[in-house]
């Protein structure tokens, strides 16, 4: 349902200044301002946006870096994801500087003034910047993502794929969940009950294309709802927003070209 | 620690900044124009009809509003409504071909969208101007 405003528990109020990096003097070149958004469920109030310092020169070039320097050395409870630091896992997946990306992959040089930082757009909190993804999670599941498939496989060992039936997987497989363009959508911020949302379509799609796949039918006539595909408007936040560089809308586009051309 | 069943949710449109990223912009301003298409258009329309139902009179002040300059602005607006929805229209017809679906694909189509905008708003004028004068 479409609600412009945030519930009168999530409005964000004003946070705690944390003080600068110790030694450096006052207006040192290269100390930069993170704002993060803080929650702390047990505390029962609202969100706030604490301020932190950081001296650039002795800090990584990434968020993430920076993200690891707080809770290093600055304020221990600051909660969020991270694994792999280098665009592989998808946990960082986080909303910096107005854009959803892997903060593993945002230099903080490419962020002008102040580097804001959110948990993922309109998403439950957990704590701080960690997002509950169990819905996504259940919506990933009802695709249905695993190859499916009628004939007994071949006594050689495995289904085989000519080169271009595997080109069509390319740009779908690289997906590492990150859900950086389900949360940069409207339309599934507003319908997430009911539309699966990008990420998730992708996903499909990747099953959907794969030649060795034999329940298209199947996967199509799942998809085949004014909700769960068809609220995709083409607004293309998606591709916009996707940190492995990735095009969702596309995907998307795939699929509903591949549901007319069976209708017809 | 008992799980809580209040989280907040994350903020939205209250960061994520949709008024500096061209695609989503053009992607509401469509939603806008239909619906002022299908609302004030309709309304001004039937407005008409009905002056020229109700007589004469009541047709002549329909007819002196709708030439009054703030009409003829009114009318402006509403060309430029109607042919923005139309190219944008046009735009996602050629989205639903699979062309067109990318970062770039979005910006190409948008300045040829915008164009045409223009153009057909400055070709019906022309053509109204000459057939009414």
């Amino acid at each position: 349902m479409v609600e412009f405003a945030l519930p009168p528990n999530s409005r964000i109020k004003p946070g705690k200044t944390w003080p600068g990096p110790q030694g450096a003097s006052k207006g040192a070149a290269n100390v930069k301002a993170f704002r993060i958004y803080r929650w702390d469920p047990e505390s029962g109030a609202n969100p706030t946006l604490d301020t932190f310092h950081i001296d650039l020169d002795d800090c990584g070039p990434m968020v993430l870096d920076a993200l690891i320097k707080i809770k290093n050395e600055i304020d221990p409870t600051l909660t969020f994801r991270r694994s792999c630091r280098e665009g592989i896992c998808g946990s960082c997946a986080m909303n910096i500087d107005s854009d959803n990306t892997l903060a593993c992959l945002k230099p903080i040089s490419e962020v002008k003034g102040s580097v804001d930082i959110y948990p993922l757009p309109h998403m439950p909190v957990v704590k701080d910047l960690v997002p509950d993804l169990t819905h996504v999670y259940a919506q990933y599941e009802m695709i249905q993502p695993w190859m499916k498939t009628d004939t007994p496989a071949p006594t050689s060992g495995e289904r085989l794929q000519s080169p271009e039936e595997r080109a069509k997987l390319d740009g779908l497989w690289e997906c590492v969940l990150c859900f950086c363009c389900s949360t940069a959508c409207p339309s599934y911020w507003w319908n997430a009950e009911r539309y699966l949302g990008p990420a998730i379509l992708l996903q499909a799609a990747r099953w959907v294309f794969d030649s060795r796949d034999e329940a298209t039918g199947e996967r199509l006539d799942m998809l085949d709802d004014p909700f769960r595909m068809y609220r995709c408007h083409t607004i293309m936040n998606c591709t916009a927003t996707c940190p492995k560089g990735l095009n969702p809308g596309k995907a998307i586009a795939d699929l509903k070209v591949a549901m007319f051309e069976r209708a017809v | 620690m008992s799980p809580s069943h209040d989280r907040p949710l994350s903020p939205h449109l209250q960061v994520y900044k949709l008024h500096t990223k061209i695609a989503p912009l053009l992607s509401i301003a469509h939603r806008l124009t239909g619906v002022a298409l299908a609302f004030l258009g309709t309304l001004f329309l039937i407005y008409w009809l009905g002056a020229a139902a109700y007589g004469p009179e009541a047709f002549a002040t329909a007819q002196a509003i709708f030439s009054s300059p703030l009409g003829i602005l009114m009318l402006f607006g509403w060309t430029v409504v109607l042919f923005y929805h139309l190219a944008n229209g046009v735009r996602h017809l050629v989205w639903d071909t699979g062309c067109q679906v990318s970062n770039e694909g979005v910006r190409r189509t948008a300045y040829m969208m915008m164009g045409s905008v223009l153009g057909l708003t400055v070709l019906a004028w022309v053509i109204g101007l000459i057939v009414a004068l």
